[in-house]
């Protein structure tokens, strides 16, 4: 059971993941969008989602603060488990909170505007359980750990065994002894990759971090696809008879 | 020197009736499809009017274009990169739906399917983002010819930027349309603010395009256009804007709204200009040196070093052959009678005006005076200020001198031709009094009046081994394509798995395909899945009747339905 949950539940969601991203790229372009709602209602969009974007990111650096760094080198320079507890509890409620509200006026907003609900599917729906089940359950097992319990040290635990599923030397039996709470917020946010490349999510992994240094204005020679259709993955088109005058252009800049 | 080409178009208002001929040619060419029922690509403005979307021209309020910076360089005036990615997340400066209009439909099933009683049964309107009864508002054309009076135009913001004695003189009102379409820019603040790179400039014709494979629906484009002509997609979450109809373009064919003007007040040319000009051309400092500035990247295409330096380019030689014959170098260079609009945006727009006498012939011939005598019209020019002020603030960011010199031009062609038509002898000191020749006077009276179609449409074709492709593959089965009818896929009709209209988008020719097989099969009037019926009007060569507009024609030897049977409307008025 250990090693199913722990070993092949993790490393076949991320395999969906990889391959559904992949998939989807070449499959579904044209429907990787953020499919942004904001010309329906923009002024509770304005408070919800930056809070919750903002709110996620950090919640994301802490992710991988806590997880990937092991606990060795935070020591090493200085932390000591203490200091980091507290900094992280703190700076942790408050991002998650900021993405629980965030994420609750969004709901409330899809569900109470008319033209919102109206664009909202089917698989949309099931998205925001997902994700808000997996928020929830991390936020509530943390809080229940340091408010009600004493603390708990996942950077022990869930976090080497977290590392070793990146060696490929995963050892599930860290994991049986974790708290239930932090055992399903886990599984959850591991479906929830294996969800992701089939929701609108796929619009976190196209971050334009590149237009920081991009040129302005793009330039972009005429398409050399044929015609109007969609080129075919591996066919490249008919021969195109050479000629004097059609020299291939350089795309400038 | 860097010589690229631009596609360029150049509008005569005189001759604009505002029939919207060209809004619905388009609309049915491109955005017949739910997600853009609010986008006109091209749109017909009535001036003074509030403009589509509302005040779109207030660039306090919507944050348009480029702005100067004290180290004198661009930049959009919505913000720099990191701020733009720090709004990602909503952005601030987007136009609501109600800025553009909510679309609706009438609830026509209604008309047939209530019972039989007393009232005569209503088609009401329908929320096409809801489905729900709803009250119709405001529309792309709600100020259509000055409807809604001082109330409306007075929230014109180049009317406010104007006078403010505009509010007395609202009696002596003129009224002019102004018909718009995406600029093509060479310096596109669109293509600028997109986060993803998904907009780009076409180098061979300058055509400004949206990638909708690459567009991640930031929406940034939507804020950082000034002329708010790039539309976002409310189904797809994809942005949408004007493509120059660049398919028919390509095969040397004028652009839909060109094609169908019923004012024929249109021209399409090429512009050969200096790439490498552009950006300190934008970024002159004073606002009214804008237009000279942007006068001044374009190239002379008949100067021996250009054409040397375009070969350079890889511009093949038909090209610049037809950019030596287009009306558009003409008209703006060698007439210098079009003017850019707003060019205080500094996107250096393409599509160029040639601004309207009629409001001072108006106002002549109302008050009993001769609106053809060269004296009368060029003191007419200089007495009615709120017109010339106004036509400044629309294509010269304020400055009236070159609006004044253009309007003394058309004045003078007017009076030296009415000469000519009533059997005078010319005049040549009414071309000389506007720095023109009487043969210079009648080759611009030419062009203006009586220019035909391959005159006024002066377009080169992409090349002879791309005309396969370009001819919408003729001689292949256009369905084989793959997800497509002829490989046995749902593909983009119908709901995608991720959406509306995921999955990869199909050619326009096989959506003609399912549109004349499809379209009058549905009942409902709030259809997302609408596509497979629309009317494609891109293939239509202005010729007889577009395939699918109509219904088929019903030939009534064949017996055909009896007139009680429910669903047959006869639209074509033939004989029954
Ligand atoms: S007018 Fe067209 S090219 Fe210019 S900024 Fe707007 S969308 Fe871009
Ligand atoms: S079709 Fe021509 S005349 Fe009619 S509104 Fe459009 S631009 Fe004006």
């Amino acid at each position: 059971m250990n090693v199913l949950l722990w070993v092949v539940y993790p490393y076949l969601a991320i395999a969906i993941m990889v391959g559904g991203l992949i998939w989807r790229y070449r499959y579904d372009k044209f429907g990787w969008t953020t499919r942004s709602s904001q010309l329906y209602e923009s002024a509770v969009l304005r408070w919800g989602s930056p809070m919750f974007h903002f709110g996620i990111l950090m919640v994301l650096i802490g992710h991988v603060g806590g997880l990937l760094v092991p606990k060795s080198w935070t020591e090493a320079v200085g932390i000591t488990e203490h200091t980091y507890h507290l900094m992280a509890v703190f700076i942790g409620t408050v991002a998650g909170f900021c993405t629980l509200i965030g994420m609750a006026i969004l709901i409330a907003r899809r569900r109470l505007t008319g033209p919102v609900f109206a664009a909202t599917t089917k698989n949309d729906k099931a998205m925001y359980a997902v994700l808000a089940a997996v928020i929830v359950i991390g936020l509530w097992s943390t809080l229940r750990a340091n408010v009600v319990g004493d603390g708990y040290d996942y950077r022990e635990t869930i976090s080497p065994w977290f590392r070793s599923l990146f060696y490929l030397s995963p050892d599930p039996e860290i994991m049986a002894g974790v708290p239930v709470g932090f055992q399903i917020h886990i599984v959850s946010a591991f479906a929830l990759f294996a969800f992701w490349p089939f929701t609108r999510l796929v619009h976190a992994f196209s971050a334009p971090v590149g237009y920081l240094t991009r040129p302005y204005v793009p330039y972009r020679s005429r398409d050399t696809r044929p015609g109007l259709r969609p080129a075919r993955p591996g066919w490249e088109g008919p021969p195109t008879a050479p000629s004097a005058q059609h020299k291939p252009r350089r795309t400038r800049r | 020197m860097r010589v690229m080409a631009q596609m360029a178009m150049v509008m005569n208002l005189d001759k604009c009736i505002g029939c919207h001929t060209c809004s619905v040619t388009c609309k049915q060419a491109w955005t017949n499809r739910s997600g853009v029922e609010y986008v006109w690509f091209n749109n017909v403005e009535s001036r003074p009017g509030q403009g589509y979307p509302r005040t779109y021209e207030d660039q306090q309020q919507w944050q348009g274009g480029w702005v100067r910076t004290r180290s004198g360089r661009l930049k959009p005036r919505s913000g720099g990169r990191v701020k733009k990615l720090f709004s990602i997340f909503a952005n601030p400066k987007l136009p609501s739906m109600q800025d553009y209009y909510e679309p609706w439909t009438y609830d026509y099933e209604h008309l047939l399917t209530a019972p039989a009683g007393g009232d005569i049964p209503v088609a009401r309107p329908k929320s096409l983002l809801t489905g729900a009864d709803t009250k119709i508002r405001w529309s792309a054309n709600w100020d259509d010819s000055l409807a809604g009076g001082n109330e409306i135009a007075a929230g014109d913001p180049v009317l406010r930027q104007v006078s403010d004695r505009v509010r007395e003189e609202y009696e002596n009102a003129f009224l002019f349309f102004l018909p718009r379409i995406c600029e093509h820019c060479l310096n596109p603040s669109c293509a600028a603010s997109c986060p993803s790179g998904a907009i780009y400039k076409r180098s061979e014709d300058g055509i400004v395009l949206v990638d909708q494979d690459r567009c991640r629906g930031w929406r940034m484009c939507v804020t950082g256009c000034p002329y708010k002509k790039v539309y976002f997609n409310h189904r797809t979450g994809k942005a949408e804007k004007c493509t120059f109809c660049f398919p028919r373009i390509e095969i040397g064919q004028p652009t839909i709204c060109s094609e169908t003007c019923v004012g024929r007040l249109r021209y399409l040319g090429l512009m050969l200009y200096d790439a490498d000009a552009v950006a300190a051309a934008a970024a002159v400092k004073d606002e009214h040196d804008l237009y000279a500035a942007q006068r001044s990247v374009f190239l002379d295409p008949h100067d021996p070093a250009v054409v040397a330096a375009a070969r350079q380019a890889d511009i093949p030689d038909d090209w610049i052959e037809a950019a030596q014959r287009s009306p558009i170098w003409d008209l703006i260079m060698r007439y210098e009678v079009a003017l850019p609009l707003h060019p205080e945006y500094r996107t250096m727009p393409m599509v160029w005006y040639i601004p309207p006498l009629s409001p001072v012939v108006d106002v002549l011939r109302d008050t009993g005076h001769d609106g053809e005598d060269m004296g009368n019209l060029f003191g007419a020019v200089d007495a009615l200020r709120i017109p010339l002020e106004y036509l400044a603030g629309l294509f010269t960011a304020g400055d009236t001198a070159p609006v004044r010199a253009v309007l003394n031009r058309l004045a003078a062609m007017r009076a030296y031709q009415r000469r000519i038509n009533l059997g005078e002898p010319r005049d040549e000191s009414i071309a000389a009094a506007v720095g023109m020749t009487g043969a210079q006077m009648d080759d611009m009276y030419r062009l203006l009046a009586i220019a035909k179609y391959d005159e006024r449409y002066v377009i080169p074709a992409a090349h002879a081994e791309d005309a396969h492709r370009l001819e919408q593959l003729g001689t292949e089965c256009s369905l084989d394509y793959e997800g497509g009818p002829g490989m046995g896929g749902g593909g983009p009709y119908g709901q995608g798995p991720f959406g509306e209209s995921s999955g990869t988008p199909a050619p326009i020719q096989v959506e003609t395909f399912h549109m004349l097989r499809e379209r009058q099969t549905s009942d409902s009037f709030t259809d997302p899945g609408d596509e497979p019926r629309r009317v494609n009007l891109l293939n239509w060569d202005g010729k007889g009747r577009p395939a699918g507009l109509f219904p088929p024609r019903r030939d009534t030897s064949t017996g055909g339905a009896g007139i009680d049977e429910p669903g047959v409307i006869d639209t074509d008025g033939s004989a029954r």
